[in-house]
Order: C-alpha cells, then structure tokens, then sequence
C-alpha cells in the first residue's frame, strides 16, 4: 500500500510516498523500520504508544489504533498534529 | 632524541559546543579565545538537550535530540560534526518490571563519556529519569536496571508532575578519574545517588541537603540537585548546586555542607549551573537565579552576575565586568555553564535569551560572543588540535 511521509521523516525515507506492506498499521511500522531503520521509534515510543503528536489517517480517515486492520489497496497517510513553536 | 619528540605538540583551541531548543553550534575560538567562528546550525529544528565531544578520541561527537513531534534520537559524528549518523538503538525502557508501571524515554537529557580507560563506553541520563549505558560510541544503548526498573528509585523519581518543567531528569552523571566503578548522578528531583560498583548497586548521597520548607529531608524524593561537579585536582571532592543552595561534599563524609549561606542574602544562593576549576579545588563559580516568592528563576534584580569562590565556600565574590547593569533578566540553564583547562581558565555560559558569553580570565571580564540563538540548553567545551 501507499504511505504518505511527512517532512520531518524524509530523512529516513528521502520520498514523500513509499510503498509498505503489512496486515495491520503496527506491520506497516515494522515494514517501514526494516527498510528506513530508525525510523518507527521517532513515531512509535518503547510501549507501543502512538507518539503524543503523530496522526495516522487510512483513506482520509483518521485512525488512533496501531491494530487497525489494512487492506493492500489502502492509503495511509502519517502526518505530524499542529503543536508547539 | 628523535625529530617528532623535538616537536612541542600543537596547542589545543577551544570550541563550544552549544546545544539549543531549535538546533546546535559549534563556536571555534582562536589561539587567544577571542575570536569565535560560528559553525551551523546542525540539526536545524531539533530540540538539542546536550551536545558533547569525546575527550578521549577529540572527534566523537554525540548530540542527543527530539523534535516537538518525533521521538527523541541520538546524532553521532565521528568527525567532529562534518557528517552524522543516527544512533542505531538510542535510549529506550526496557521495561522488565511486571509490578512497575512502564515508561518511555521523552528524551535524553545529559551525555557523559566514561572512564579513559573505557574507550567508546559513555553513559547517558533522560527524561523521566533513567540512566543508560553505551559501549560503541553511542551507537547502541542499554538500560541500567539497578535504576530505571528498581522500585525504590521509581518511588524517588516521583511522577512527571513532580519534576521540571519539561520533564523529570537525570543528569550530573560523573565518573571517577580515579576508577571506572565509581559513579555518581543527580536527579530532579531524587536525589543523589552514588555507586561504587560500576552501577550494579547505588546508595543515596543527599545527608545535609535541605529541602523545600515543611518537607522532610529524609525522603530522598524531595531532593532536587540541580548540578553536580567533580573537582578534577581533587577527585574527593564535590560541588552542587540545588534548588535550595550551593553545597560541597569532601569524601569520604557523607555529609554535604550547605556553602551558600556566605552568598550575599539580596542575591541568594538558588541557580541551575555550577563550574569547578581544573586545577583548583577551593575554586568554584555559581551564576545566581532569583529563589523568591514566585521564583522567576531569573537574575537578581535584573542584575545578571557570575559568582566565584576562591576558598571552597568560605566568601564568595561579584564577577561582573561587562555585563549589563539593569534590566537584564536571564536565565540560565544547568548545562549551559562551562569551562575550559586553559591558563587562565575560560569560563562559557549561554543565556535562555539566545546569548553566549565567554570570560578568557576566570570571570574577571565578560564579553557577549554570539546573540540572537534560540534558547540555549546546553554549552560544553572541547579542546581541538
């Protein structure tokens, strides 16, 4: 499936959409650390814990649960909440 | 005697190394430690906590990073900041405890290199208050489960309300010159804490250390060291400043004694940072935060002065020279004060105001070197050849 990157990961991915794989949004994580590593702890903490300021969103619908089921035709788009200065 | 033993080796130049709330710098000074060549920012962006140069090999650089919305991470350069990697394992719980609650690293706070003789070993604290342990250069690191997973540190931590502002820390981690087993830290609040064998065990150290009025100094969780420093002339003993005072410890006692009393009363003895000398023991400087009503946390009066000690606390005396004389209102943080081991001592602070300052004369006269950074949470100082 499609995953939208934003700005502050290029650094891992260096593209704004790469493709991931993977039955659920925990898996797509995975997949994404195994290509970029480093990648899943600046999102994701040690507990498994969405990070307080990131937001996924599956076909434009925003999801707060990793265990979310996927389809390989879904797009998920990770985006980073309006916060701080 | 051969041609390269002939060869005095080639001075040592000073660089600040100045982690900020938006990215870090580095500042080259000249032979003389008067001009400053500002280098970056690195990391433009990134919430720098500490940014420090590995004495022992003079190019390993780690800096400890997050940004407002990713987890934090670990920046490693292995020739003195030209190119960076990022640290493979940076610090995270492990969380082995079934009957603790579980945590996660917000970030890392203060970096440490170990012993000289454990190359590529550093150790490193975080917020809320772990302490961590790497053994290639930074690359991976582990955590000590004497600490982070013990639950009578865990009731010492306290909870993140119990800390500052943003997040409970550990910091201060000092190794002995004398022997890698020896270790001590400072936590915000916890106390401080020092082992004997290489981490696996710890005892409290905070005996004549006050609290905040009405509490009792024997819970070691109403302990908030704010800075500890480890005199290098005279590895026995200690200088800290606490959120109530300025305190020196001479080992083998345990007993600190509170040397803040002789600060003048209007300035008081609050602050974040403290600095020893490289070469003498009765030397210390304090750069004062106002203590009072609301605490502002700021400079007395609007009268930003460093304070040094040239007995171990007996007097203390104004080191002012240059500075503004009102309307000054800084503030600066626990890491953001340094030193050099140059003759005479240079002494470096930087300002939550984005301001750096350098005394070349062990603060007899200070000069403002950069102005207009983003808020300034650390500044270290390396010697380059």
């Amino acid at each position: 499936m499609r995953v939208q990157i934003p700005s502050p990961l290029l650094s891992y991915t260096k593209v704004k959409e790469v493709e991931a794989t993977g039955k659920t949004l925990a898996e797509v994580l995975l997949d994404l650390e195994r290509r970029f590593p480093g990648i899943r702890f600046r999102v994701v903490d040690e507990q498994g814990r969405l990070r307080p300021h990131m937001r996924f969103f599956v076909n434009g619908e925003q999801v707060f649960e990793l265990g979310v089921p996927l389809r390989p035709s879904d797009e998920v788009t990770l985006v980073q909440a309006l916060s701080g200065g | 005697m051969p041609e390269a033993q002939k060869r005095s080796p080639r001075p040592s130049r000073v660089a600040l190394l100045v982690a900020t709330r938006k990215g870090a710098w580095l500042f080259h000074g000249d032979a003389q430690r008067k001009r400053w060549r500002a280098e970056g920012p690195h990391f433009l962006g990134h919430i720098i906590h500490h940014l420090v140069l590995d004495p022992r090999d003079g190019r390993t650089l780690l800096a400890a990073g997050k940004t407002g919305h990713l987890g934090p991470t670990l920046f490693r350069s292995t020739d003195r900041g030209r190119s960076w990697k990022e640290a493979k394992k940076p610090p995270a719980f492990a969380n082995t405890s079934k009957s603790l609650p579980a945590r996660s690293v917000d970030h890392t706070f203060w970096l440490t290199p170990c012993h000289a003789n454990e190359p590529n070993a550093w150790y490193a604290g975080t917020s809320p208050q772990g302490l961590f342990r790497s053994d290639d250069g930074g690359d991976t690191w582990r955590p000590l489960p004497s600490v982070n997973e013990d639950a009578r540190f865990r009731e010492w931590m306290g909870t993140v309300q119990d800390g500052t502002p943003d997040g409970p820390k550990l910091h201060s981690i000092i190794v002995d010159p004398r022997d890698p087993k020896h270790l001590y830290f400072g936590m915000s609040g916890g106390g401080v804490h020092e082992s004997v064998d290489r981490g696996r065990n710890w005892t409290p150290l905070v005996k004549g250390m006050e609290v905040v009025g009405g509490f009792d100094p024997a819970n070691v969780a109403f302990h908030d060291p704010h800075c500890l420093r480890l005199c290098p002339s005279d590895p026995n003993r200690l200088y800290q400043q606490n959120h109530c005072g300025i305190y020196r410890i001479d080992r083998p006692k345990n007993d600190w004694t509170r040397i803040g009393r002789r600060m003048p009363r209007q300035v008081g003895d609050v602050g974040f940072s403290m600095v020893v000398h490289p070469r003498d023991a009765e030397t210390a400087w304090v750069l004062p935060m106002d203590g009072t009503t609301v605490w502002p946390r700021t400079s007395p009066g609007g009268r930003p002065s460093v304070y040094v000690t040239r007995d171990g606390g007996k007097s203390w005396q104004r080191q002012d020279t240059g500075m503004p004389k009102s309307q000054a209102w800084w503030t600066v943080k626990r890491q953001a004060m340094s030193r050099d081991a140059h003759d005479p001592v240079g002494l470096y602070f930087g300002t939550t105001s984005g301001e750096l300052w350098v005394s070349r004369n062990e603060g007899k006269r200070w000069e403002c070197i950069a102005r207009h950074l983003p808020e300034i949470y650390a500044v270290e100082t390396a010697e380059v050849r």
